[in-house]
């Protein structure tokens, strides 16, 4: 357990403190120029527990791969014909879909069906997903396993670099886990708002944004729908919220991005 | 012996299971009473069967469920225990799959859960579920924060349980640690102070021949 004090894991009920932001950027940088006229899909990855895909509210999936153990202990990227084997990477696939429902979603299933989270597996997904070139990758879990964390900040970088914006659900509880602390990544936590496109930015990292996560309906198994609360519903909110602004603006790096969550949040002064 | 050996002796055999599992059982009874919910459970994660047993239940199934194992990877607490994070789910009876499964491996299907890992360290020791909470009261991100806090808690409380069994099965076992733990657990038992006397005798030839 981590001594340092730890930030609140979501936003209490209540108005966000506002964020301040330089005149001339918050004039510039608003949510009509940030989000409107696509200029092309925008392929978005959901590292996690697979995508069904044809889910009336996921639609087609571009690209299904699963991370598998070989009889050797070898970890294997494989085709991935099972779908998803409990929901939640349906449920974010939902979510994403339900805000950029032009994007090109592709799954890379690195829990579930006898993956229990193991961290090698899961460093092999992501790795795939960032070679895979995919612009916005949704990443709804963590790792608390530290000797995971130098070659997950390592990847989180890689992707930094090549222009792949990693979305992560920060931690809920009082304990350091990882990748979401990384400051290439944006992290999200949930504020109680049943609105998916109210987004605050926390004015006290390392959380760094907050989204819709409690009671929201969701895609589940079977065609149906849930209702899940949770930081990992969060997170794909701003992976399609990332979308969007990656898809009227493909040119913008992963910082920049980052920076037109925070000058277009709703909390942000000059946000309408 | 006295109270400070008596304790001493304890610490090396890691204390009481008895005690640790009466702290769960009494987690999950407030966890259940606080949410007024159906029923409430601490499952321990067996690593090496990548298995979820239950530890300690609460409510719906508390005679018969505690012992029962089920796969780690599948299900809402497995969920909860590989991404580390808490995680609610209402309106389960919209997952057939899901109804069919948990009906055939404990006989009670919720329509709701809320499934918390249980973190300590870098560990993940388990998670602790709250089924069927009342679905007239809201919960947010404050009952979140109040689950998160009382998973804190059930993690100590596992981690406790723990120690408290390997220490148990080091008295069966070989080795230094073994003998230990033996020796310990007769001083605990012996009414004369002829062993401590020895042991004593012991530590000062042991000290002197390291200087």
């Amino acid at each position: 357990m981590s001594a340092r004090p730890v930030p609140a894991w979501s936003l209490p009920p209540g108005d966000a403190p506002a964020v301040e932001a330089p005149g001339p950027w918050r004039d510039a940088v608003t949510r009509e120029w940030a989000i409107g006229a696509s200029r092309g899909a925008v392929d978005v990855c959901i590292v996690d527990s697979g995508i069904e895909s044809g889910h009336p509210l996921v639609g087609p999936v571009a690209s299904a791969r699963a991370v598998a153990r070989g009889e050797d202990g070898s970890v294997q990227i494989v085709e991935d014909d099972l779908g998803d084997v409990v929901g939640h990477g349906t449920a974010c696939a939902g979510i994403v879909r339900s805000l950029a429902p032009d994007c090109r979603l592709h799954s890379v299933r690195v829990l579930g069906a006898g993956n229990s989270g193991a961290g090698d597996l899961i460093l092999a997904g992501l790795r795939h997903a960032i070679d895979a070139g995919h612009r916005v990758i949704n990443l709804s879990l963590s790792t608390t396993k530290r000797r995971f964390a130098e070659e997950l900040h390592e990847l989180a970088d890689d992707a930094y670099f090549k222009g792949t914006v990693i979305v992560a659900s920060a931690h809920n509880l009082p304990v350091d886990s990882y990748p979401w602390r990384f400051s290439s990544v944006i992290s999200v936590g949930s504020h109680e708002r049943p609105d998916p496109l109210t987004w605050y930015a926390n004015p006290d990292p390392p959380v760094e944004l907050f989204a819709h996560g409690v009671d929201v309906e969701v895609a589940w198994l079977g065609g149906g729908t849930l209702r899940c609360t949770g930081n990992s519903f969060a997170a794909p909110h701003v992976a399609g919220i990332s979308a969007l602004v990656l898809a009227k603006h493909p040119e913008l790096t992963p910082y920049q991005v980052k920076t037109v969550l925070r000058l277009t949040a709703t909390n942000t002064e000059g946000t309408p | 012996m006295s109270d400070e050996q008596r304790a001493a002796a304890a610490g090396v055999l890691g204390g009481d299971e008895e005690t640790y599992r009466g702290l769960l059982q009494s987690i999950v009874d407030v966890a259940r009473a606080i949410f007024d919910a159906e029923a409430s459970s601490v499952f321990l994660y067996d690593e090496d069967a990548d298995e979820l047993v239950f530890e300690a239940v609460s409510g719906q199934g508390g005679d018969t469920l505690v012992g029962t194992r089920f796969p780690s990877s599948t299900g809402i607490a497995g969920f909860a225990l590989v991404t580390r994070q808490p995680l609610v789910v209402d309106d389960l009876s919209n997952d057939p799959r899901f109804s069919r499964d948990r009906a055939a491996s404990t006989g009670y299907v919720p329509n709701s859960i809320v499934a918390s890992p249980l973190l300590h360290d870098e560990r993940a020791l388990g998670v602790l579920s709250v089924l069927d909470r009342n679905a007239e009261r809201p919960f947010g991100v404050a009952e979140l924060e109040l689950l998160s806090r009382f998973s804190t808690q059930a993690a100590i409380g596992l981690d406790l349980l723990l120690r408290a069994r390997r220490a148990r099965s080091a008295l069966a076992g070989e080795g230094s640690a073994a003998l230990v733990a033996r020796v310990a657990s007769l001083l605990d038992q012996d009414e004369g102070d002829e062993g401590v006397r020895l042991l004593e005798a012991l530590e000062r030839v042991l000290a002197s021949r390291r200087t």
